[in-house]
């Protein structure tokens, strides 16, 4: 008898779980009719604030102007386990998986071929297929300008920048960021620590202290997490956040974030993939397409930043300023983009260097 | 190296250690009385989570942490009637607290995302100097001047220490960590002990996930643990079921999680992931080191895992 209650209880356990995670399925459609269901596998929770959470608002959006039924599986490990959610995702009848992180990509290769009758979007990688594509978004040029709010506020001329893990997309948005803050601020240094986490709130916080215990006074981050604006808050510095604008999270500190809207981009691949009009890209859209973009500027941003952020918006917005044209130096002084040329699209999706200004190794 | 070895990096490991410190204790309290409990990590959750909504909505610190550690002794009394009640598997039942736990406060969480607890609720745990202690050099500032939760981890270690080697009921607990038969046949009530002690060992692993929540990052964010329930378990062993020598570890490992930032840029390269993988590697070797030695002192609570059923004694 005990035996059998155990057995309920556990299984009333896990029940209790998979109800709590569930999500409501929108009302029935119309009978017949089948409706056009979009899978989304994700590296965190939705609840992050951050990464996940952008990506999340964009499946909404897609819910909301397309009325298709989405699904989502949330904190995915980058491993054969993505497999079997994606084949999971499948049975239960999706048509198209986005997958929503650069450590899925082999994974999502081998199920693309496996079902070739599904659509897949792998987001930050750069492998594809006739049924696979990839996307991303410039962030560069938003990390740009943040930058340039950075570079107008330091009084230190020192800048921290709390990096995730040593990958091209990391190292593009150090470069980028530190570009925007000599670009105002030609002699500041960022200082570069990384953590080897996307999503640990605590320990991202420790890595921005340790930042400022060396005398930075703005906080910059890759992470998915509100830590290292907390760190920022609390020692009455002042940050610039990543994925989504983090005012509430650091309200004194918090001055800008470059952010992602993946809403507009998801909607129109759904929509070619309803049409039979899809296929197959490399998408790397930018601040133009509206796929990516700077936060509104708070009261914490010094005087005249908004102008200069303006300034420089619309010139690249106008193709007039190129976020990695030359001349660009690295670390060491050696020339990397010689004057009056770029950085072309495939160098910057392999940038394993840093520019001139920037205090961090990779590789560590 | 000067960068590294600095009073600030040593203060950091102490506020790092501090959640593992409280879960540490917590388990080391379950672990005494015959229970492995792996749900650690849900508990912390639990006690993250409601420690925040409470503290958010009543801007009452006090009543945060109690409701963060009755949180964790709720979630502990599940896994507590499930073992010890019905006897079912503990290693089953542990990890799915954790399951249970991390979906709980995922749900409940769900309307605090990227909420911020008031200036005047994180003021409460602003760094207290203890007068006299605070102001022996180094030491008084690497030890002595944080907040209030700090030294309540501090004391917490130092009763739970006396308590188990000390007084007549920690004498017992253990007994029933032992040899429960025995303890029972002595009079010991082996049911109520076990209950006691798993619940009070919940309720310390969800005040060290409200120490996440309230104190170190007072920002709501999902599965702000990240894992350190998992590090506590771990820790239980490193510090053979010790309460004093949790201390040093739970701040030993504390250090560690963040001691790669500090050496960052100081000439010494040492990959980080040295540093992520040392808790684990350091625990195998103790385990390693105690079941050679085979020294008693050191050894696991010898009932730990077995249910205890009365009548096969």
């Amino acid at each position: 008898m005990k035996r059998i209650l155990t057995v309920l209880l556990v299984i009333l356990l896990s029940l209790t779980l998979v109800v709590g995670c569930a999500q409501k399925a929108p009302a029935p459609a119309d009978e017949g009719k089948e409706k056009m269901k979009v899978g989304f596998v994700y590296i965190g929770p939705p609840g992050d604030g951050g990464w996940t959470y952008a990506h999340d608002q964009g499946r909404k959006y897609l819910e909301q102007e397309l009325g298709v039924e989405t699904i989502y599986k949330e904190s995915v490990p980058e491993d054969q386990q993505s497999e079997k959610v994606m084949r999971d995702m499948i049975d239960q009848g999706a048509k198209v998986l986005f997958v929503t992180s650069f450590g899925y990509m082999d994974h999502v290769e081998k199920v693309a071929k496996e079902y070739p009758d599904i659509t897949f979007m792998h987001c930050s990688g750069f492998k594809s297929a006739e049924n696979f594509g990839n996307y991303f978004g410039r962030i560069e040029e938003p990390r740009y300008l943040s930058g340039i709010v950075a570079g107008m506020k330091s009084e230190s001329g020192k800048i921290g920048y709390v990096a995730a893990f040593d990958i091209p997309e990391v190292v593009r948005g150090i470069n980028a960021f530190t570009l925007g803050v000599q670009s105002v601020n030609p002699d500041a240094v960022v200082k570069v620590k990384w953590t080897n986490t996307w999503y640990d709130p605590a320990k991202e916080k420790e890595a921005a202290i340790t930042l400022l215990d060396e005398g930075v006074d703005i906080i910059a981050q890759h992470q998915d997490t509100a830590g290292p604006q907390v760190a920022a808050e609390e020692r009455g510095k002042f940050s610039v956040g990543y994925n989504s604008d983090m005012a509430a999270m650091a309200p004194k500190a918090y001055m800008t974030a470059p952010v992602w809207n993946w809403g507009p981009y998801y909607v129109q691949q759904v929509k070619a993939v309803m049409d039979g009009t899809w296929k197959a890209e490399a998408y790397w859209g930018g601040m133009k397409d509206g796929i990516v973009d700077l936060a509104p500027l708070t009261a914490n941003a010094p005087e005249g930043a908004k102008e200069a952020v303006e300034k420089a918006k619309a010139d690249i917005l106008a193709g007039k300023l190129n976020v990695f044209a030359g001349p660009l130096k690295d670390q060491n002084g050696k020339e990397m983009v010689p004057a009056g040329s770029v950085l072309s699209d495939q160098d910057q999706l392999e940038m394993k260097w840093f520019v001139e200004g920037v205090e961090g190794k990779i590789g560590q | 190296m000067n960068t590294v070895l600095t009073v600030s990096f040593f203060k950091a490991a102490i506020i790092a250690g501090t959640p593992l410190l409280f879960a540490t204790l917590g388990e080391i309290m379950t672990e005494k009385s015959g229970n492995l409990n792996l749900g650690v990590e849900g508990m912390m959750l639990m006690g993250a989570v409601v420690g925040f909504e409470v503290g958010y909505v009543t801007n009452n610190p006090l009543l945060a942490l109690v409701t963060a550690a009755l949180a964790g002794a709720i979630g502990a009394l599940i896994y507590a009637f499930l073992t010890v009640s019905l006897r079912a598997n503990q290693v089953v039942s542990g990890l799915a607290l954790t399951i249970f736990g991390t979906g709980f406060s995922g749900f409940l969480g769900q309307g605090l995302i990227g909420l911020k607890m008031s200036e005047g609720f994180i003021s409460n745990f602003q760094k207290i100097k203890i007068p006299g202690l605070g102001d022996i050099p180094w030491l008084g500032e690497i030890f002595f001047n944080h907040d209030i939760l700090v030294y309540f981890g501090y004391l917490t270690a130092v009763i739970l220490g006396l308590y188990l080697y000390n007084t007549r009921k920690g004498l017992n607990l253990r007994a029933v960590g032992e040899n429960p038969a025995a303890a029972d046949a002595a009079s010991v009530r082996v049911t109520r002990y076990k209950y006691t002690h798993i619940l009070l060992g919940g309720a310390l692993c969800g005040l060290g996930g409200a120490y996440l929540s309230l104190v170190q990052v007072p920002v709501w964010q999902e599965n702000i643990t990240a894992g350190r329930g998992w590090i506590a378990v771990a820790l239980v062993i490193f510090s053979a079921w010790n309460p004093y020598r949790a201390i040093l570890g739970a701040y030993l490992f504390g250090g560690l999680d963040i001691i790669g930032f500090r050496l960052q840029g100081s000439g010494i390269v040492i990959s980080q992931y040295i540093f992520d993988m040392a808790p684990y590697l350091m625990t195998i070797i103790i385990l390693v080191i105690v079941s050679f030695k085979k020294d008693i002192k050191n050894a696991p609570p010898k009932a730990l895992g077995e249910p205890y059923f009365r009548e096969e004694r």
